[in-house]
């Protein structure tokens, strides 16, 4: 019988910790759901709301129609123009910087300096990069002077100004085009030089090889990088905020003034703004992840 | 196959030029406080006051705790997800995407609605929990780095066999996590650590609207009001943004690229 008792009770604590072993997994990853939930899920999710309420807490499409009065408009429109062409201008120069860099035929030193100085100025964004700009492009910057003394050409006279869609658009691709080469590289690294060497034995000129061989593979994450930078545009506050002060009415900025003292005379109208803005980079984003995906098969 | 690399390096040229001439800028307006010389007056004045020093501790304190703070959710969760709960590994990348899906003005503003000082949790009724809520802020604004950098880490390592040894020779699940697992993925934690500290220091739109006394919006304050020490503080900035970066690379020698951070 001595021998019986603990194999008679051995199933019990393997059955009792088969089963805490259910909720002990789950208890593994609850601080995370837990964090999720009140710092981002139950935020957004009530902004979402409250896009939808007057108030007095009452279901209404007032707000969502209200955001297409002439001023919020306006400043929509200016942070899509602002985002879409830092964006552009960011995905082009940032691509052929990393190609050149990686595929140019240049010593490898260039392209582990290139990857370290764009880790860098990718992160160099905020208040500080605006600071750098005015100091630099400015009415008294550097390089503002120095081209009216060698070029006599003033930039301000021939219609510049930092102040304005140019000057943020020049601004932001400071950290954009860096960006691009971050998430590019990869994408470069996959094209083999065997698809090129045998393009080129098949008879294949330079374009031919890009229009029928690279550029097919590239597209998906060339699109999906540039949605990526306009997001990160579109969501930008602090370098817009300390370059232009509130002279350039950008949405964030917008939102920005109506969080610090109720600019709209109507919360929810706020709430409606940021709903607008969490659906413009929400939108850019999933196209991302989706176009990701596509690319990520052939690049391996 | 000859080609002419004359291209790639003009476009090299390109890339250092908008790299540089910002900085040679900003650097060259930071010398210019004292009129007719160049001169390091605007440093010394960035550097003798006081706010200065107020605020740079305060942001360096909060980016450490948020560095805490982050370790302790991200490594146990990652880890977890690994071992026991690899089904819910797309749920969890999902979720450490958001941040870079909703921006960060959007969250703070939720943040004032949902924790306001007659809510249920009014984390933002005092100074020392509306810190708090700062510090989980930035741990939600660098959530995507910081798990894709000890996920990386943890994929590198074997995490079955290290969590059966340390098991079949007597350890719980505290010992595992800090004796075994934590320093393992060191180098990876490490280069999070960095980045999340280079995205905390200089952070202006949650502490401004928080209205909490951090570097971000004493930068932006000193931009609005003086001509030369915000050159100078630029410069300084520049320097805390690249030391990060060094460090990263020094730590995480041929690890994983990572990208941007909070603008």
């Amino acid at each position: 019988m001595a021998q019986v008792t603990p194999l008679a009770v051995r199933p019990t604590p393997a059955a009792a910790s088969g089963f805490s072993h259910v909720s002990w997994a789950w208890a593994g990853v609850l601080p995370f759901f837990v964090f999720a939930l009140m710092f981002l899920i139950l935020p957004t999710g009530l902004l979402v709301v409250g896009g939808f309420q007057d108030a007095q807490g009452h279901f209404t499409l007032r707000n969502l129609l209200d955001l297409f009065t002439p001023t919020i408009l306006s400043s929509y429109l200016i942070s899509i123009k602002v985002s879409a062409a830092s964006a552009i201008g960011g995905a082009f120069i940032g691509f052929f910087l990393a190609y050149a860099a990686i595929a140019g035929g240049l010593p490898p030193w260039v392209r582990s300096t290139l990857m370290t100085f764009s880790g860098v100025a990718s992160n160099f964004a905020g208040v500080p990069l605006a600071f750098a700009f005015l100091a630099t492009l400015g009415r008294t910057g550097l390089a503002t002077a120095l081209l009216i003394k060698i070029f006599r050409f003033n930039i301000y006279s021939a219609g510049f100004n930092l102040l304005s869609f140019a000057g943020l658009t020049l601004t932001y691709m400071y950290f954009q085009i860096p960006l691009m080469v971050l998430i590019m590289a990869p994408a470069i690294d996959g094209l083999k030089r065997e698809w090129r060497e045998a393009s080129a034995i098949l008879g294949a000129r330079g374009w031919q090889y890009w229009r029928y061989i690279a550029l097919p593979i590239l597209w998906p994450p060339l699109l999906g990088a540039a949605l990526l930078l306009f997001a990160n545009a579109f969501g930008a506050v602090a370098t817009a905020y300390a370059l232009t002060g509130s002279s350039l009415n950008i949405v964030t900025l917008v939102l920005y003034a109506q969080i610090r003292g109720d600019v709209l005379h109507n919360q929810n109208l706020g709430y409606a703004l940021a709903l607008g803005m969490i659906l413009i980079t929400g939108l850019s984003n999933a196209a991302y992840i989706w176009l990701r995906g596509r690319s990520e098969r052939w690049l391996r | 196959m000859k080609r002419s690399r004359l291209g790639p390096w003009l476009l090299m040229l390109f890339g250092v030029l908008y790299f540089f001439v910002p900085l040679l800028g900003t650097f060259e307006f930071s010398l210019r406080y004292l009129r007719g010389v160049y001169s390091l007056e605007a440093y010394r004045i960035v550097l003798a006051d006081p706010r200065f020093g107020a605020t740079v501790t305060y942001s360096t304190a909060l980016a450490l705790a948020t560095i805490v703070v982050g370790v302790v959710l991200v490594v146990p969760t990652a880890y977890w997800i690994q071992l026991r709960l690899p089904g819910l590994r797309p749920v969890v990348e999902f979720i450490t995407l958001l941040p870079l899906v909703i921006p960060a003005i959007v969250l703070v503003f939720g943040y004032l609605r949902i924790y306001n000082s007659s809510s249920l949790l009014p984390l933002t009724g005092s100074e020392r929990t509306t810190d708090l809520l700062l510090i989980f802020s930035y741990v939600t604004l660098a959530l995507p780095y910081m798990y894709r950098a000890v996920d990386t880490g943890l994929r590198a390592i074997d995490v079955r066999s290290l969590t059966e040894a340390a098991q079949s020779l007597g350890a719980g699940w505290p010992m595992i996590l800090f004796r075994v697992i934590f320093p393992n993925v060191r180098v990876a934690v490490l280069s999070g650590a960095f980045l999340t500290f280079a995205i905390v220091i200089g952070e202006f739109t949650m502490a401004s609207l928080l209205d909490r006394p951090a570097f971000g919006p004493y930068l932006q304050l000193m931009g609005a009001n003086r001509a030369y020490e915000p050159s100078a503080l630029a410069i300084i900035s520049f320097g805390i943004t690249w030391a990060c970066m060094g460090l990263i690379q020094v730590f995480g020698r041929g690890a994983h690229g990572q990208v941007a951070g909070a603008h």
